[in-house]
């Protein structure tokens, strides 16, 4: 702002000072500082021929606003631009009063035009006066600037004097200066020669005293000195071995530098100092300049008879005969012993020949090798003795801390490959875990499943009710389950952060993915179903070595797997081991579909077990029994109650476990209505046949029709998991068989009658069990039906009668 | 005859022309019959003659393998209060003998009656269960199965007279009883198998001594045997298991193959005279099963004559050659049948043609299909 005001000041003649308001409000200053732009503006504008005038953005335009800075005015103004146009109008107004003046009265009303005028006769004259003052402040300052100019002008001469006179004295400084130069240069000189020849000298006497210090040196036991003398001296020795006196003292440190190489060897050899000493002796003997390839075989030949020494000793700890410690302390004294040993050899080793280049590396490598092997099998065949053993947790620690030493000599040795082989070992070991817990928890179901046997052996002994069958379910569910959880926390160790081995690529993937998913959880699944379904096709079919009520429990645990356990366990899995693995995996659907299928199975056969005890019962007593001379009956045979006591115990008993399952829809008061439907449609020989003689065609003729719209009856059809379903294929089978038999054999009269009062009594008592009455409807009446044509004199029995009987139990 | 129960059916064995079944009917109360069926290949027709049996219900028929006019049948005698399963030797008239065609129409009006040529005497033995002819022999040497006693016939003056060669019997606990039992066409018809409760026995007919014996065949009843005409060891039983089972007789201790195709007892196995890969069985769930057990066949996989005549196949050959080696499978099901069936057999004159009973009274006769016929011929 200062510049700009500046500027143009000297220019334009005192009239415009910026200096003066300071004292002003900085409204008012800015308001000044405004119109004096717009004074400098419009004269510019006038020298140049108004180039900007057209523009309305230049600022030097802001005329309206500064020429009055009233709101009211501003929208004049505005109204003005509008009016006249763009450009010109702006321009025009200070200019042209006329036209401004013709536009307000064009638009004002005369009173307001006179309140105008007077306002604005009013503002020019403040602004005369503010112009006034302005012009007077800053005359003043420009006075005073130009008196201070002038003074500068003089200060600056007498400046320039002065600065004269101190050239003309450096001058002669210098010249002083080169003349004390040239007269010290020549005694200089010769103090330099001077402390050169001392140096000489001391370097000649370090020289003749050398053959004594080294002695002394070696007397001493101070090899590392001795060695560095002999280094400093050698090569002047050698240099100038052609003069005697330096010949003579060459033979006498070559004699004791032969003894001190023999004294270092003999401590070399010695070798109980330990491996940092030895290094020692090794790299004095190289600065000796002693063969390096020799020494190479003699240091690895010592380490390996120090390293060989631990070997031995943890071979020693394997033996039989001792008790063995633990496999920690065993890795812990193996991890200390001989790994530390064989890092220190590597180190020591790669310092002193590094010079060596890769054909030392090699040796060395093959020597880790080497003995890196034995120790490996040493470790294995400990670790072999603890597969058995039940805690993971101390093997993996035990193995973190194998992995873990061996971490440091795989770095330095990475060509001995001893990282990657612990890892293989870690791994072999691992696997063997798994398959240890894979066996672990197969044992454990077959336990569950004999204890199962037991608790189902032993109530009928006892003579009172023992365990239900739901309390051993939720035994048995139970116990595998907490055995798969204790399996998966111990095979979870192997994953831990903090274990040094879990971040190798195959403990997160294929150890998580295909060890632990598939290979324990699944396949410990897979076998379980397994070993349920031998039970179906176990050879012993007549003998029934299974109790069936083993056949509906394994059932019901592969339903509950299907329908929950096993996509919890399997999410436990995943979560627990992030598998991050790609490779397939056993998706949840087929395994509960396999599960399922087992249910399915196991149920089905418990079902037909079931069935056939019942099948054998019927068909014995109408084998064994001679129907042709039986007396009329009186009761219904013992045989039938069994029979409807036998499927109220299995009703009883699959009622435990499954639920009640879906039943065709009876209309209200079943139990009468199939009664009286069953013994109606006897008498109006509807469904059955009637049993008169007289109408043998009818009745064929009626039950074919009847078969006609009935559906086909698959006895052994598979069921669907409750029970109803299990208790209508079990009384299939059951009367199937009646029918059968029934058909083999040849009935008196009362024989025929017997089988009436029979059926009718399982008619009354068996209904309730299945999903659809009609079906045993269907059965009986053809039991009876078939009866009834196997009897040379058929007469039924009054339905009323054998209601009677059937009601007296 | 739809209102006739029925569980006894034979081809006419020693007729090899004509498609004929004999059918013998149970009824206490009428007349048995024996029902001839004739099966017209040409014209699909079926015709029937109709031969009274009037000595009671029949459970069993077999027909001679040498004579066509002679057949065997076990039948109920039912007295007041017993009842006894007899055997006996018939002969059915001349005029009804295959060659002599004189109007079907006729004969079924008019029942024409068997001619008894001799009983087989099972006073002191007990209830028979069934009679097996030699198989290749000239028909006059018979085994019947009556209770625990497996019985050797000579059948002696062209019939008329059986003579009891030799007899065995089974001791055991409990009450034994051969349910079924067949002749060997192998080794020289010197063997036979039966059937009782669960085990399989062979029995050698000229020492009448037990050659093997398969305890626990099946987990139940066994219901019927067939022996494979083709391979000597190979023997078939089926039975209350629901399942069909493949013995080779060397080795009793387990079963060459099992079928569970039918879902209650099987009554019935047969194997195809010629075709020994065909094998029919009937169960009382009422179906009628056509299996093609390809893997226990004496036909070899894939025909490997093919490999040697080239001649006129050539153009066959690759196809074959892709082919995978047949697997065992069911053919078909046969689901005509609306009650148990009890007895399924195949035609003796037309080995691509057999027939079902089933306890109703309605007998199917079905073919092989078309092209499973083809590709076993081809």
């Amino acid at each position: 702002m200062a510049a700009a005001a500046a500027g143009p000041g000297p220019g334009s003649g005192p009239g415009d000072s910026p200096e003066g308001p300071e004292a002003e409000a900085p409204e008012r200053r800015r308001k000044a500082h405004g119109m004096l732009k717009l004074y400098y503006g419009l004269s510019e504008g006038e020298a140049a021929g108004r180039p900007a005038g057209p523009d309305p953005l230049d600022p030097t335009d802001l005329n309206g606003a500064h020429f009055d800075p009233e709101v009211y005015l501003d929208k004049v103004c505005l109204r003005g631009v509008r009016v006249g146009g763009p450009g010109p109008g702006y321009i025009a107004l200070p200019h042209h009063p006329s036209d401004f003046v013709a536009g307000l009265r064009r638009e004002c009303p005369l009173a307001q035009l006179m309140d105008s005028e007077t306002d604005m006769v009013r503002q020019i004259r403040a602004l005369d006066s503010d112009m006034q003052t302005l012009v007077y402040e800053n005359y003043n300052k420009f006075i005073s600037a130009t008196d201070t100019i002038r003074k500068m002008k003089n200060d600056f001469r007498k400046m320039e004097d002065e600065m004269d006179r101190l050239a003309t004295n450096m001058a002669v400084i210098t010249d002083f200066s080169a003349r004390i130069s040239a007269t010290l240069q020549d005694r200089h000189e010769r103090i330099t020669k001077l402390a050169g020849v001392h140096a000489l000298l001391r370097k000649l006497q370090f020289l003749f005293e050398l053959p004594s210090r080294l002695t002394k040196c070696v007397e001493l036991g101070a090899y590392g000195q001795a060695v560095r003398y002999q280094g400093r001296a050698r090569a002047v020795l050698q240099q100038y071995q052609h003069l005697p006196s330096f010949r003579a003292i060459q033979d006498d440190c070559q004699v004791i530098t032969a003894r001190l190489a023999q004294q270092l060897r003999q401590r070399f050899r010695e070798g109980g100092s330990g491996a940092p000493e030895q290094a020692e002796c090794v790299e004095l003997l190289l600065a000796l300049g002693e063969p390096a390839e020799e020494l190479c075989e003699e240091f690895l030949a010592h380490a390996r008879g120090r390293l060989e020494e631990e070997l031995r000793s943890l071979e020693a700890e394997l033996g039989p005969s001792p008790p063995a410690p633990d496999v920690l302390e065993f890795t812990d004294r193996g991890g200390s012993g001989f790994v530390g040993g064989l890092c220190q050899v590597a180190a020591a080793y790669q310092e002193l020949f590094a010079a060596q280049g890769p054909a030392g590396a090699e040796r060395l490598a093959a020597f880790a090798r080497e003995l890196g092997g034995r120790y490996f099998a040493l470790v294995e065949r400990r670790l072999a003795q603890e597969q058995g053993g039940g805690d993971n947790s101390l093997l993996v620690r035990a193995l973190d801390r194998f992995h873990r030493r061996l971490r440091a000599p795989g770095a330095l040795l990475a060509a001995a490959g001893l990282a990657e082989a612990a890892t293989e070992i870690v791994e072999r070991v691992a696997r063997e875990r798994l398959g240890h817990h894979l066996q672990g928890l197969r044992a454990a179901f077959l336990g569950c499943l004999t204890d199962v046997r037991q608790a189902l052996a032993a109530p009928r002994l006892a003579g009172k009710e023992g365990p239900g069958l739901a309390e051993l379910l939720a035994n048995v569910a139970s116990s595998i389950l907490s055995h798969i959880k204790a399996s998966l926390a111990a095979v979870h160790l192997f994953t831990a952060k903090e274990v040094s081995f879990s971040n190798k690529p195959y403990f997160r993937g294929e150890f998580c993915s295909q060890g632990v998913r598939e290979g324990l959880i699944v396949g410990f699944i897979r076998s379980m179903c397994q070993t349920a379904q031998s039970f179906c096709d176990s050879p012993g079919e007549k003998g029934g070595a299974t109790p069936p009520a083993l056949l509906l429990l394994l059932s019901r645990l592969c339903l509950d797997y299907e329908t929950a356990t096993i996509s919890y366990v399997l999410t436990l899995t995943d979560e627990q081991f992030l598998v991050q693995d790609q490779s397939p995996v056993t998706p949840v659907s087929t395994l509960c579909a396999e599960a399922r299928e087992t249910a399915r199975r196991l149920l089905t056969h418990y079902v037909k077990v079931q069935g056939l005890v019942i099948s054998q019962m019927l068909r014995k007593s109408v084998e064994t029994r001679d129907w042709l001379s039986t007396l009329e009956p009186r009761n219904v045979r013992a045989v039938m109650k069994r029979v409807v006591e036998d499927t109220t115990a299995i009703d009883v008993q699959v009622g435990l476990l499954y639920e009640e399952g879906v039943r065709k829809a009876q209309s209200s008061d079943s139990s009468k209505r199939t009664f009286s439907v069953y013994s109606s449609s006897r008498q109006q020989g509807r469904y059955a046949p009637s049993y008169t003689p007289s109408a043998p065609m009818d009745t064929n003729l009626l039950s074919n029709i009847q078969k006609l719209f009935s559906e086909r009856i698959d006895v052994f059809s598979p069921v669907e998991f409750n029970k109803v379903s299990v208790l209508t294929g079990i009384i299939k089978i059951s009367l199937k068989t009646l029918l059968e038999c029934v058909r083999l054999r040849t009935f008196g009269r009362f024989g025929l009658q017997q089988v009436q009062v029979d059926c009718h009594f399982l008619q009354l008592y068996l209904w309730r069990f299945v999903a659809d009455e009609e079906l045993v409807h269907l059965l009986l009446d053809e039991v009876v039906a078939s009866a009834a044509l196997r009897c040379p004199d058929p007469v039924p029995m009054e339905p009323s009668v054998v209601e009677v009987i059937c009601e007296r139990g | 005859m739809s209102h006739v129960k029925a569980r006894a059916l034979t081809p006419q064995t020693a007729e090899t022309d004509a498609i004929r079944f004999l059918v013998g009917t149970q009824s206490l109360k009428y007349d048995n019959q024996i029902h001839i069926i004739d099966f017209d290949d040409e014209n699909n027709i079926i015709s029937k003659n109709v031969l009274l049996h009037q000595v009671g219900e029949i459970w069993h028929i077999s027909a001679s393998p040498a004579d066509r006019g002679v057949l065997a049948t076990c039948y109920n005698n039912t007295s007041d209060s017993k009842v006894l399963t007899c055997a006996a030797v018939w002969r059915m008239p001349k005029e009804l003998e295959p060659g002599s065609h004189e109007s079907p129409d006729d004969s079924s009006s008019t029942a024409h009656t068997l001619e008894l040529l001799c009983h087989l005497d099972n006073t002191a033995h007990g209830s028979m269960a069934c009679v097996a002819w030699e198989p290749t022999g000239d028909g006059k040497k018979v085994i019947s199965l009556a209770d625990n006693h497996i019985l050797l016939w000579d059948l002696q003056e062209s019939s008329s007279q059986a003579v009891l060669a030799s007899s065995a019997s089974l001791e055991g606990k409990g009450q034994l009883k051969f349910t079924s039992g067949r002749w060997s066409p192998h080794h020289n018809c010197t063997q036979v198998a039966t059937a009782n409760d669960t085990a399989v026995r062979g029995w050698d007919t000229r020492s009448m001594s037990q050659i093997y014996c398969i305890e626990n065949a099946h987990g139940q009843l066994v219901r019927d045997l067939d022996f494979n005409p083709n391979k000597q060891y190979y023997l078939a039983s089926c039975g209350d298991d629901c399942k069909v089972k493949f013995w080779d007789t060397r080795n009793v201790t387990e079963p060459v193959k099992t079928l569970e195709e039918h879902s209650h007892w099987v009554w019935s196995v047969r194997y195809n005279h010629s075709h020994d890969q065909l094998v029919l069985t009937g169960s009382s769930d009422s179906r009628v099963i056509l299996s093609n057990m390809v893997s226990i066949s004496s036909e070899p996989f894939g025909h490997l004559v093919d490999d040697d005549d080239l001649s006129d196949q050539e153009e066959r050959r690759p196809e074959e050659k892709s082919q995978e080696p047949p697997q065992d499978s069911v053919i078909a099901t046969y689901e005509e049948h609306e009650d148990s069936v009890y007895a399924v057999d195949w035609s003796s004159a037309d080995p691509w043609l057999f027939a079902s009973l089933s306890y109703d009274g309605r007998l199917v006769i079905n073919r092989v299909p078309r092209a499973l016929k083809y590709h076993i011929l081809l």
